[in-house]
C-alpha cells in the first residue's frame, strides 16, 4: 500500500537527525577529507623543503615507489612482520584460552597478570623489552645466556626484525588470549559431556567441538590484529628506527620516514594509497563478518 | 471528559500493513477491550493511540482534538504495559513520582499523589523497595499505580494480566473493574483472553487481520455475533460450527436439516435463506441437552467432567453433508454419559445462529433482552 | 563434571600460573628495575635493597608532569567528546532505527579501518595550517575521531540490551528525549557506558603514532615522553622503568576493571 506522494505526512515520525548528524558528520570529513587529499598529494610533485617542486606528478610518485627496493623490503618486512605475529598469537592465544578455560587455583589472578601487557603502551613495551630483555650485555636474556655458558645475543643487531616481531606478540597476544578466552567461555558445557558420552578424548573435543565455536572468534582475531598490525610504527620507532639498513622498515615507518624526514610528501601519500589499498582488502572482510552478525 | 475518535486508521510497516483502516469511538469512562488472536493488530493500534507508532494514514482525535502529530509525552495518556516496564534503578515512589517530577510537580503534591495511589493499591508497605524485590502482583501494581498517580485522560493496558498466575489474574481483573468505576475514567484494554474481555469490558473490539470484525457490549458479541469469525472467538468452549443445508424459509425462521436427518428451525430473518443453499449452523455447547426427541443422535467419543459442568464430544452420525462431525455438550451437573454410549440431544432454537456463505450472522428476529 | 586426576589438575595450574608468569615477567622486572639503584639496575640481581630514588628522581624533573598532565587531559577530553558525540548517536540507531541504521554503523565500523599512516601526510599538513601541531585540543580531536566508532558500537550494543518498553514507559511518563537518555536509558547502562569511557581512555593514553608524529613538547603526553628514553639516556634502567611503571599502572588497573567489556568493544560486539 502505498499513499499518493502529495499526500502530507500524517504521523509524528521520531527526528533521529540532530543526535545522530553530528557524529556521522565528523566522520565523514574525517574520512573523505583526508582520503582525497592523500590520493591528490600522491598525484603530485611536492616537497616540503623545496617550493620550486610543484606541479602535476601522475603516476610519477607510484612508479618512483615500485621502483624503490626500500618499497619491496618495506612490504615483505610488514607482510613478514603481520603474519609471524598473527601466527604466534592466534595459536598461542587458542591454546591459552582453552588453558585459561580450566578450573585452577588463582585461576583469575593469573589471567589478569596474563592480559596485562595488553594494556601497557606501546612505547614502553618497546623500549621494556629493548633495554631490560633483550640488551646483550645488561638484559635479562644475556644475563640468563650467560648463567647458561652461551654467548649472550645482541638481538637487535642480529635478529632486529625477530625482535620487533617478539615484542609485537607480547603485546597481541593477550588481546588473541582474551577475545578467544570469551569466546570458549560461551561454549555450550553440554555439547562437550555430549562428546565426552560419544567417547570423545581430550585431543578429539578440542578439534570437533572447540576449533569449530572458536572459528568465528578467530577470524576476527586475525582481522582486527591485521588492521593494527599493518601499520605498526612505536614499537620500530623506538627500537631500530627502521635499521639496521632497511632491516625492520615497514610500511609504516618507510611513509613517516618520507614524509617527516624527507619531506617527500608526494612520495609518502603513494605509499599511503598503498596502505590504504591493504588495509581495506582486510577490511572488506571484517565488515562483512561483524555485518552478518548485526541486528538492528 | 475523556473521548476518542479513530477515523481511517492505518498503519504499515514497508509495504506489510498491519492495520487496514479502523474506525471506532470510545466514549468518556467507557471500558473498552480490544480483544484478538495473537497478531491481529491490537497491540499496534494501543500503541498508536499511545503515540509510540507513528499513525501511517487516517485521523486520531482525543476529546475532539487531532493528536496524530502530537508525542506520547503530550498526549496526557498512561500505559500500563505488558512487562510492567517498572524504571529497575528507581524504588516504587520513584517509579510513581517519575511523571510528576518530569511535569514539574511539587515535592508536596509528588507526595501527595503516591500517597494516594499506594493506598489504593495497598503499596504503602513498599514504597522504598525497587522492583526487583517484587512479585509478580506487586510489580503489576505499581504499574498501575504509575498510571493512576498522572491522572491520565485515558488508561491504556497492553495484556496486563498476561504474566500472572490463574490465580492472581482472576483477582487483579476484579481489581481493575473496581478501579475502573472508582476512578471513572476511560480505559481501553488488549487483550487475548475473551474472559478478561467478557467480564471487564462495557465494550469489545474483536479484531482480526488489522480490521474490525465487531464492536459491541459482550453479551451482544455473544448473542449476535456479527459473523464466523466472532461466533467461534467469543464463548468457551467454542461455539459448535456445522455445515448443513436450508430446507425452507418459513415466518418462525429458517428451517435447516441436520446431520443424522432431523431438522430445527433458527429464528433468524429467512429472506436472504434459498432452499438447498449452504449454511453454516452454530449452537453454543449449552444449547445442547440429552433428550430422547432429541434432533441430533451420535456416539459419545469423550466426557470432560468439570464437576459442576458436563462437557460431553458427540460424533453427530449418518449424514451426507456432514460425515462425522463433532459437537460440545455442555451439561449442568455432573452428567452420567459415558464414552461409547449413543445419546439424543435436543437443540434450544434460541441459542442457535446461522452464517450464510460468505460467514455472515442472518440477523436474529429478536434481540437478546441483555444485549439489546 | 568427573572429578579429575589430582596429577591433571596440578599440571594444569602450574601451565596456567606458568603462562601468566612468562607473560607478566616483563612487567615484573620492570616494577623491581625501578625500585633499584641505577648501578644495580643493569645487573639482573634480585636481592637489592629497594628504594624509591628513580622515582624521585623522574618525578623531580620538571617536565615529567607536564607530559603526564598532557596524557590525562587528552585521554579524559577524547573520552568525554566521543562520549558526548556518541551517546546520542548510539541511542537513535538503538531505539529508533531506520533502514539506513544498520549501513550507517558498518560505514562507521570501516571509517575505523582507514590505516593512520595512510593519512599521516594529509592530517600532518592541515595541523600544521591550522596551527594544531602540537596542542592538546589537536590531539583530543583526532584521538576523539579515532575512537568514536569504537565507542558508538560499544554504547549502541549495551543499550540494545535495554528493553524498549522501559524508555516507552518512561515516555508515556511524560519524558522527552533528552529525559529519557539522561534519567532512563544512562542510569540502566551505567556499567556499561563506564567502561566504554575506560576502554576510550585505554586507547587514548596508549595511542603512540598519532602522539608521536603531531606533538613536539608542549602537548606531548607519556607516550612521546616514554620514548624520549629511546635516546642513550635510556641506559638510565631504573629511571625508564621508573617512569614506565607510572605511564603503566593506572591504565593498567583500568583494563583490569573493565576486561571483560573491552571484548564486546575491540570486536565490534562480534564477541561478547
Amino acid at each position: 500500500m502505498s499513499t499518493p506522494s502529495t499526500a502530507p505526512a500524517k504521523g509524528r515520525r521520531f527526528n533521529g537527525l540532530p543526535l545522530i548528524g553530528p557524529s556521522v558528520t565528523v566522520l565523514l570529513i574525517w574520512m573523505i577529507v583526508p582520503l582525497v587529499m592523500t590520493v591528490w598529494f600522491s598525484l603530485q610533485r611536492y616537497n616540503l623543503l623545496d617550493p620550486t617542486v610543484t606541479g602535476f606528478a601522475g603516476i610519477d610518485n607510484y612508479e618512483f615507489l615500485v621502483t624503490d627496493p626500500d618499497f619491496w623490503a618495506s612490504l615483505a618486512n610488514t607482510l613478514i612482520l603481520v603474519g609471524s605475529v598473527l601466527a604466534i598469537t592466534v595459536v598461542g592465544g587458542t591454546l591459552l584460552a582453552v588453558l585459561f578455560d580450566q578450573p585452577f587455583p588463582g585461576r583469575d589472578v593469573a589471567r589478569l597478570f596474563a592480559i596485562a601487557p595488553f594494556f601497557v603502551m606501546p612505547t614502553v613495551a618497546a623500549l621494556i623489552w629493548k633495554n631490560l630483555m633483550m640488551h646483550p650485555i645488561y638484559g635479562v636474556f644475556g644475563a640468563a645466556a650467560r648463567a647458561l655458558g652461551l654467548p649472550a645475543v645482541d638481538w637487535f643487531a642480529d635478529h632486529p626484525l625477530l625482535s620487533v616481531i617478539l615484542i609485537v606478540s607480547w603485546e597481541w597476544l593477550p588481546f588473541a588470549l582474551l577475545i578467544l578466552l570469551t569466546a570458549v567461555q560461551s561454549l555450550d558445557r553440554e555439547q562437550l559431556e555430549a562428546a565426552r558420552m560419544d567417547g570423545a578424548g581430550a585431543v578429539a573435543q578440542f578439534v570437533y567441538i572447540v576449533l569449530p565455536h572458536l572459528s568465528r572468534a578467530i577470524s576476527v582475531v586475525v582481522m582486527i590484529e591485521t588492521i593494527f598490525l599493518l601499520t605498526v610504527f612505536a614499537e620500530i620507532y623506538v627500537t631500530t628506527a627502521g635499521g639496521p639498513g632497511n632491516a625492520t622498515t615497514n610500511l609504516a615507518f618507510l611513509i613517516y620516514a618520507r614524509a617527516l624526514l624527507q619531506y617527500d610528501v608526494g612520495g609518502a601519500s603513494a605509499g599511503g594509497v598503498v596502505a590504504i589499498v591493504l588495509a581495506n582488502i582486510v577490511a572488506f572482510f571484517l565488515v562483512r563478518t561483524i555485518a552478518r552478525r548485526l541486528e538492528v | 471528559m475523556a473521548t476518542l475518535r479513530l477515523r481511517a486508521l492505518r498503519k504499515s510497516y514497508g509495504t506489510a500493513e498491519i492495520i487496514k483502516g479502523v474506525d471506532l469511538d470510545i466514549a468518556d469512562r467507557e471500558f473498552a477491550v480490544f480483544v484478538g488472536p495473537s497478531g491481529c493488530g491490537k497491540s499496534t493500534l494501543l500503541r498508536m493511540i499511545a503515540g509510540l507508532e507513528e499513525i501511517t494514514d487516517g485521523d486520531l482525535f482525543i476529546d475532539g482534538a487531532r493528536v496524530n502529530e502530537v508525542g506520547p509525552a503530550d498526549r496526557g495518556l498512561a500505559m500500563v504495559f505488558q512487562s510492567y516496564a517498572l524504571y529497575p534503578h528507581m524504588s516504587v515512589r520513584d517509579n510513581m513520582a517519575f511523571a510528576l517530577k518530569l511535569a514539574g510537580a511539587s515535592k508536596a503534591e509528588r507526595a501527595a499523589k503516591v500517597a494516594e495511589a499506594s493506598r489504593i493499591l495497598q503499596l504503602d508497605a513498599y514504597l522504598d523497595r525497587k522492583p526487583k524485590d517484587l512479585s509478580g502482583g506487586q510489580r503489576q501494581r505499581v504499574a498501575i499505580g504509575r498510571a493512576i498517580v498522572r491522572h491520565p485522560k485515558i488508561f491504556l493496558f497492553d495484556e496486563p494480566l498476561s504474566n500472572l498466575d490463574a490465580a492472581l489474574r482472576g483477582q487483579m481483573r476484579i481489581e481493575l473493574a473496581r478501579l475502573h468505576r472508582d476512578l471513572a475514567a476511560t480505559m481501553i484494554y488488549v487483550t487475548h483472553d475473551q474472559v478478561e474481555a467478557m467480564t471487564m469490558a462495557d465494550k469489545i473490539v474483536v479484531l482480526q487481520a488489522g480490521r474490525i470484525e465487531q464492536v459491541g457490549s459482550p453479551l451482544e458479541l455473544y448473542h449476535h455475533p456479527a459473523n464466523l469469525f466472532v461466533a467461534g472467538f467469543i464463548g468457551s468452549p467454542r461455539m459448535n460450527l456445522l455445515p448443513v443445508r436450508v430446507v425452507s424459509g418459513d415466518p418462525a425462521g429458517v428451517r435447516v436439516g441436520l446431520p443424522g436427518g432431523g431438522e430445527v428451525v433458527v429464528p433468524v430473518d429467512s429472506t436472504r435463506a434459498a432452499p438447498g443453499t449452504g449454511v453454516t449452523l452454530g449452537i453454543r455447547p449449552e444449547a445442547l441437552k440429552p433428550g430422547a426427541e432429541g434432533a441430533l443422535a451420535g456416539a459419545v467419543r469423550h466426557v470432560e467432567r468439570l464437576g459442576g459442568l458436563t462437557l460431553a464430544h458427540v460424533a453427530v452420525t449418518d449424514s451426507a453433508v456432514a460425515d462425522g462431525a463433532t459437537v460440545v455438550a455442555q451439561i449442568e451437573g455432573s452428567a452420567p454419559v459415558r464414552v461409547g454410549e449413543t445419546i439424543r440431544l435436543t437443540i434450544d432454537p434460541g441459542a442457535t445462529h446461522l452464517f450464510d456463505g460468505e460467514g455472515r450472522a442472518l440477523p436474529h428476529q429478536s434481540r437478546h433482552p441483555l444485549a439489546a | 563434571m568427573v572429578k579429575q586426576s589430582l596429577s591433571r589438575r596440578i599440571g594444569i595450574a602450574v601451565l596456567g600460573w606458568g603462562a601468566a608468569f612468562v607473560l607478566f615477567f616483563p612487567l615484573l622486572w620492570m616494577l623491581l628495575t625501578s625500585l633499584k639503584s641505577e648501578p644495580e639496575a643493569v645487573t639482573p640481581s634480585i636481592a637489592f635493597t629497594p628504594t624509591l630514588q628513580a622515582y624521585g628522581d623522574v618525578l623531580a624533573r620538571a617536565d615529567y608532569l607536564a607530559f603526564a598532565l598532557n596524557s590525562v587531559i587528552i585521554a579524559i577530553g577524547g573520552t568525554v567528546l566521543a562520549l558526548a558525540l556518541a551517546i546520542p548517536a548510539a541511542y537513535v540507531m538503538a531505539f529508533h532505527p531506520t533502514k539506513r541504521t544498520r549501513s550507517t554503523l558498518l560505514w562507521m565500523l570501516s571509517t575505523k579501518m582507514l590505516p593512520s599512516v595512510g593519512v599521516l601526510v594529509p592530517i600532518y599538513l592541515l595541523f600544521r595550517t591550522l596551527g594544531l601541531l602540537d596542542t592538546r585540543i589537536g590531539l583530543i580531536l583526532v584521538y576523539t575521531l579515532m575512537n568514536l566508532p569504537i565507542v558508538v558500537w560499544m554504547l549502541f550494543t549495551f543499550f540494545k540490551e535495554v528493553p524498549n518498553d522501559i524508555l516507552e514507559a518512561g515516555r508515556m511518563d511524560g519524558a522527552r528525549t533528552g529525559a529519557e537518555v539522561w534519567h532512563l536509558l544512562l542510569p540502566l547502562t551505567l556499567p556499561g557506558v563506564a567502561s566504554t569511557g575506560l576502554l576510550s581512555l585505554i586507547l587514548c593514553w596508549n595511542e603512540a603514532f598519532w602522539s608521536l608524529n603531531l606533538t613536539s613538547s608542549a602537548a606531548a603526553p607519556l607516550t612521546a615522553f616514554i620514548a624520549s628514553f629511546s635516546s642513550p639516556q635510556g641506559l638510565f634502567f631504573a629511571k625508564l622503568s621508573a617512569a614506565s611503571t607510572v605511564a603503566v599502572a593506572p591504565i593498567l588497573v583500568f583494563g583490569w576493571l573493565s576486561q571483560r567489556q573491552l571484548v564486546r568493544g575491540l570486536t565490534f560486539g562480534a564477541v561478547k
